[in-house]
């Protein structure tokens, strides 16, 4: 599989970055030399240097270790709201489809209602209730982001429960249960990894959007989205806070859609 | 199309009560109660003082009389008070705020379309070659953008570096009541440049690929085979029997793209200083105005719902195989 998505250009980019992101994240903080929260007086913001090569920010802290440790701030994030979004959204998703009738009816009708919220405004009026934190962030975008899962394992599974499979399974007395999730979501699977990778770059946006509001993760834990405030506080002196981070967001986010793409064109070869 | 049109309506309705319940629910499950900003950490809050305003508020009220109470509010446009200082009613709050951000969405919306169905249609036309890679691309690029840096980056550039456009605000505060109408026509464009890129940016990229994959599957159609073997101009080909086929789905993804777009706002409106719902609901939410957050969720949904209903109607009167095919 991961030999068919570095074989096109869109999978290798992707594959590239976000080897290169889970790496940082695990081990920059070990071998940069720098931390995060180490305040250095003598050091207010410097432009890139060797020294620190993408600068230092007005506490004189190096902007690079604080994106490293934000990189993994965004992948904690993300992998866990998508979890729960997946969770939430195959679980419905499935048993809307499976059962039908008026179960599927009510599902269908509460994923609808749920869409009718603006994503962001239900994240706001959410998060007005809780203290901002980054556990309240991943499960406030995770409860609020599983709808388009939902729907797509629902039409996964309208289809998949007429298959002949499914009949076989039943004569030889499978539950329900069992034939939900040990026969058709093995084979609705494809789908649904596409909607996650997509699923963690919506989620890293959204974070990130948070972040920069003030309402997300709060400083001084660095995270790509909050870096961005005091480059908003400094861009007539010091352009490289406002730069670095949001270039990090985007090559990212791309990384994760390009991702999604070329596991759709894998896995999904009818569509090219 | 009677029939099809009250299905519709049945399901609107049911949606909008679901609307309400949910705000409602999610304002009853605040952890202390919906009036906990006003309570928590105000040393004058005695406990009879705190009974009179469970009182004013109706809390003492059995829970389905007060969602009954809450709602024959909402149907006045009766949202209660804001919790902040000057304790205005919470609909004229919105009330000044909402047209400033219908007008800047719906500005962003037509920008989008006027320049996203001529990408979309050129994409289309030459899919597969290096212009088709090249949009595909700018497509790609365009959802990844997170919005707020594309506001911060725009400022850096025009605002601090060129000096050429204002960063903040609706217009300018030195000078204003002085201008002559058109200098304040052209200073309002001039504030609203900016915030309109950034609300266009994100949608350009969802609609123009939208209507690539839209119009090349209808180029596969047979009734586009025929009308090239007739000896049909390509021009006529395509702009008369392909496009108007492909647009149809774009009608559906207009609705659909209305949360986003509301959403946006959020986002602009905080950054460029814009005094609309967007801005209003952040503040909101940064001073725990609970009645102000509820009810400008309430209405942004309201809205949602509204867009969505209009674009499936639109759908149906557009195309005949929806509102026949009801019957089925």
């Amino acid at each position: 599989m991961l030999r068919k998505i570095i074989q096109t250009k869109e999978g290798l980019f992707s594959a590239i970055v976000l080897g290169i992101l889970v790496l940082t994240a695990l081990l920059g903080p070990i071998l940069y030399p720098y931390h995060p929260y180490e305040i250095n007086v003598e050091k207010i913001l410097q432009a890139p240097s060797l020294k620190h090569p993408l600068g230092t920010d007005l506490l004189g802290r190096d902007l690079l270790s604080r994106m490293i440790y934000g990189a993994r701030i965004s992948l904690q994030v993300s992998v866990v709201a998508v979890g729960i979004s997946l969770i939430i959204g195959i679980f419905l998703g499935a048993i809307a489809g499976y059962l039908g009738s008026w179960v599927d009816q009510t599902i269908s009708r509460f994923i609808d209602i749920m869409l009718c919220f603006p994503t962001i405004f239900l994240i706001l009026a959410v998060i007005a209730y809780l203290e901002p934190s980054i556990l309240t962030i991943m499960i406030v975008i995770g409860l609020t982001s599983w709808m388009s899962v939902a729907r797509l394992v629902r039409a996964e599974f309208l289809s998949l429960k007429e298959r002949e499979f499914v009949l076989s399974a039943k004569i030889y007395g499978a539950s329900t249960f069992r034939i939900i999730f040990k026969h058709i979501l093995p084979n609705a699977l494809p789908p649904i990894l596409v909607s996650a990778s997509l699923g963690m770059g919506h989620a890293i946006l959204i974070e990130s959007a948070l972040s920069f509001l003030g309402i997300g993760v709060q400083p001084p834990t660095p995270s790509w989205g909050n870096l961005l405030i005091e480059g908003k506080e400094t861009m007539e002196i010091a352009w490289w806070l406002s730069v670095f981070p949001g270039l990090a967001i985007l090559i990212t986010v791309l990384a994760f859609i390009l991702l999604g793409e070329t596991l759709q064109e894998i896995l999904n070869p009818r569509k090219r | 199309m009677l029939v099809y049109l009250i299905r519709r309506l049945f399901i609107l309705l049911i949606t909008l009560w679901g609307i309400t319940v949910i705000s409602f629910g999610m304002l009853h499950l605040a952890p202390g109660g919906p009036l906990s900003p006003l309570t928590e950490f105000n040393p004058k809050m005695t406990p009879e003082f705190r009974e009179k305003l469970v009182k004013m508020y109706g809390l003492d009220k059995p829970i389905h009389i007060q969602y009954w109470n809450w709602l024959k509010g909402i149907v006045k446009l009766d949202f209660g008070r804001s919790f902040s200082l000057d304790q205005r009613p919470v609909w004229d709050k919105i009330k000044e705020r909402l047209p400033i951000t219908l007008l800047i969405n719906t500005l962003a919306l037509i920008l989008i379309l006027l320049i996203s169905i001529p990408l979309g249609v050129l994409s289309a036309i030459k899919a597969g070659t290096k212009t088709d890679q090249v949009l595909t691309f700018f497509t790609f690029f365009g959802y990844a953008m997170p919005s707020f840096w594309l506001a911060l980056l725009l400022m850096m550039v025009f605002g601090v570096k060129l000096q050429i456009l204002p960063i903040s605000g609706l217009h300018s505060v030195v000078g204003y009541e002085q201008m002559s109408g058109w200098e304040k026509f052209i200073d309002w464009v001039k504030h609203l440049l900016c915030p309109l890129f950034v609300a266009t940016f994100g949608g350009i990229a969802g609609f123009s690929r939208y209507l690539r994959n839209s119009l090349v599957e209808v180029l596969h159609a047979d009734y586009i085979v025929y009308a090239r073997a007739k000896g049909l101009p390509e021009r006529v080909v395509i702009f008369k029997h392909a496009l108007r086929n492909a647009l149809l789905p774009m009608i559906t993804l207009l609705g659909l793209s209305l949360p986003g777009l509301i959403g946006g706002s959020v986002i602009f409106e905080t950054i460029f200083g814009i005094p609309g719902l967007g801005q209003l609901m952040w503040q909101a939410v940064m001073s725990r105005d609970y009645p102000v957050i509820m009810a400008n969720l309430i209405l942004v949904s309201f809205l949602t719902l509204l867009g969505n209903f209009l674009a499936d109607l639109g759908y149906a009167l557009a195309d005949p195989r929806i509102r026949l095919g009801e019957k089925k």
